[in-house]
């Protein structure tokens, strides 16, 4: 190579013209993905008398807020206020169930060596193959069995066992924190669930985070339970009602739905914003799937 | 002779506390992971030795399951068209959905594999599809893309192709509106071969380069090789779910046009809980579990020819 006085020039200019085209191209195919969203919201926005003639424009002509009472109204005399109630309740306590018993459960792997800790483990690993499918309609039966149909617990209840993709994480995580601060407990004469409580717990907080955001997004998007479960009205979350509003035998106002469906992604991408870094590095470093 | 009776007791009074501390830790962890253990019992081990049972009756929840033996499978097998039109559906859309969504994850992961500014944002945007792409929300919005006045045909039509089917209602169409849907969430397996390619060594790839690599061989001779875990991982992860796909389906073509979508998931769902079959909806989904099983076998097995571990070589 000969080194002439204008070759570092010319570097950077071929490096900045690289930059240009490499996010010419980048940007293009993001905008390419996100432009399904973004029409969705626009079109949320369009009366019925732009919504399919003005299609491809990303802007309403005219601004029509009427879509958004029209579609929080609901059907059936109930409005999305009870939707939106129930979806935060199932997907609130049902995170709430299963990210503290999976911390619980977690700790007992991790930390104390008992008789028969590695067989459950690996049963609770082959558990994580088990689809979800084969389950179904035997837990269906035991739930009617119980008189829990149309009620909220045969979506909250099993999540008391905790997740054993949640536990695997947290057991990982624990695995990480150094013993000396449980040894030190330990002389001081504080007990098992002191330990957990005082020490493990607070220093799981990055686990429980990623944990609980998951849990968040798979119960609030969860559709086959509630399907299955929840048959009275007054007890659809807003993915139900949501199918409902968009009845293929009626006549459809597709801005109300487009205008509740984008509500409905609302406090996905409130999390999604507020707590990227956690979900990066949860699916990063384990595999979990969004 | 002191000493030793000393010793021995002692020794013995240790190993007696020694057991007790043992027995209290057995006794704490089984405390621990007793919502789990219970869960497992009640929630999983008995509706599954439940199933076994019921795969081989006929129940409709509301009389008693009557014994059939082995006509649930037999009909299935046999005597129900349907049944094989989901299979093939569910195939299809496997086959063509998670080559395609891991190809685009690892293409765009090894464009976004580097430190430019803004590559944060990038990541952000390209994975933003993936945590809404299994609601409802997204599924509506699908719905539209592709109806006849959909934006879709809107694009079409602005390049100069005029275009006014609806491609959820073919059924040549319908079932590849669902597998880009799939496409489209690429984000997770993107994130993670992310995660992998920054794990390679830069120098491998600075003494190919001293060597002549042209990047073609860079790609199949170091990234590849390197990666193939990962890939491994994803490949396994995905086929499981894809098997599974449900939602989307249903709420998109509810398993039509001519049954062109009735993915094995949305056949089952109907069999049980819309026709009350719990017997045969039973029998489908031990049938959906020896398939994965299977699968799942396969990449395990053929994994040792093709994937990678650093530690062996």
């Amino acid at each position: 190579m000969q080194a002439t006085p204008t070759t570092p020039q010319k570097k950077k200019r071929s490096i900045r013209s690289r930059d240009v085209l490499f996010h010419l191209i980048v940007g293009g195919l993001c905008l390419l993905m996100i432009y399904p969203i973004i029409w969705m919201i626009s079109s949320s926005f369009k009366g019925p008398s732009e919504i399919w003639t003005n299609v491809t424009s990303l802007i309403p002509k005219t601004f029509a807020w009427g879509n958004y009472s029209e579609g929080w109204a609901g059907f059936g005399g109930i409005t999305f206020a009870t939707y939106f109630r129930n979806s935060l309740l199932y997907a609130g306590f049902g995170t709430l169930a299963i990210v503290g018993s999976s911390a619980f459960i977690a700790y007992g792997f991790a930390r104390i060596k008992f008789k028969g800790r590695n067989f459950w483990f690996s049963i609770m690993i082959l558990t994580l193959m088990l689809p979800g499918q084969v389950l179904l309609i035997p837990q269906y039966i035991l739930f009617n069995e119980l008189g829990w149909v149309n009620t909220f617990l045969p979506l909250i209840v099993p999540r008391l066992a905790g997740g054993p993709f949640f536990i695997f994480l947290m057991v990982q995580f624990i695995r990480g924190i150094p013993r000396d601060l449980d040894e030190a407990a330990e002389i001081d004469g504080a007990g098992r669930f002191a330990i957990f409580w005082r020490i493990i717990l607070p220093l799981m907080q990055p686990a429980l985070i990623t944990a609980a955001i998951f849990s968040f997004y798979w119960t609030w998007e969860d559709f086959l339970s509630p399907l299955i479960y929840l048959s009275d009205p007054r007890l659809y979350t807003v993915s139900l009602a949501l199918r409902s509003m968009a009845d293929p035998n009626a006549a459809t106002n597709w801005g109300a739905i487009f205008a509740m469906a984008t509500l409905s992604l609302v406090p996905v991408f409130i999390l999604f914003i507020a707590f990227q870094k956690y979900l990066v590095q949860g699916i990063s470093t384990t595999g979990l799937k969004g | 002779m002191a000493t030793t009776t000393a010793q021995t007791a002692a020794a013995e009074q240790h190993r007696a506390s020694e057991r007790k501390r043992e027995r209290r830790e057995t006794l704490s962890g089984y405390m621990f992971i007793s919502p789990w253990l219970i869960g497992f019992l009640i929630f999983t081990l008995l509706p599954l030795i439940g199933s076994l049972y019921l795969a081989f009756t006929d129940y409709n929840l509301t009389s008693a399951p009557e014994w059939v033996g082995l006509q649930n499978f037999e009909t299935m097998f046999f005597n129900d068209p349907r049944y094989w039109k989901a299979v093939r559906a569910t195939f299809y859309y496997v086959f063509a959905a998670i080559p395609a969504r891991l190809t685009f994850a690892l293409a765009v992961a090894m464009i976004l594999d580097n430190h430019r500014r803004g590559i944060g944002f990038y990541r952000a945007a390209y994975y933003a599809p993936s945590i809404i792409g299994g609601s409802v929300a997204v599924a509506l919005m699908w719905r539209r893309i592709f109806a006849s006045d959909g934006v879709f045909n809107g694009f079409l039509n602005i390049l100069g192709v005029p275009a006014s089917q609806a491609w959820i209602g073919l059924p040549s169409s319908a079932i590849w509106t669902l597998i880009l849907l799939a496409v489209w969430q690429f984000g997770s397996p993107m994130l993670i071969f992310l995660a992998g390619l920054r794990q390679i060594p830069e120098s491998l790839y600075e003494s190919a380069e001293i060597d002549g690599a042209t990047p073609w061989r860079k790609f199949f001779h170091i990234t590849i090789p390197l990666l193939s875990s990962v890939i491994f991982f994803n490949l396994i992860m995905q086929l499981i779910s894809g098997f599974l796909v449900f939602t989307q389906a249903l709420v998109i073509t509810n398993g039509g046009p001519l049954d062109s979508t009735l993915f094995y998931a949305l056949y089952l769902y109907q069999r049980a809980f819309v026709n009350f079959q719990m017997g045969y909806g039973t029998a489908m989904a031990w049938v959906l579990l020896v398939i994965i099983a299977i699968f799942t076998a396969i990449a395990f097995k053929t994994s040792s020819a093709w994937v990678f571990y650093e530690d062996e070589g």
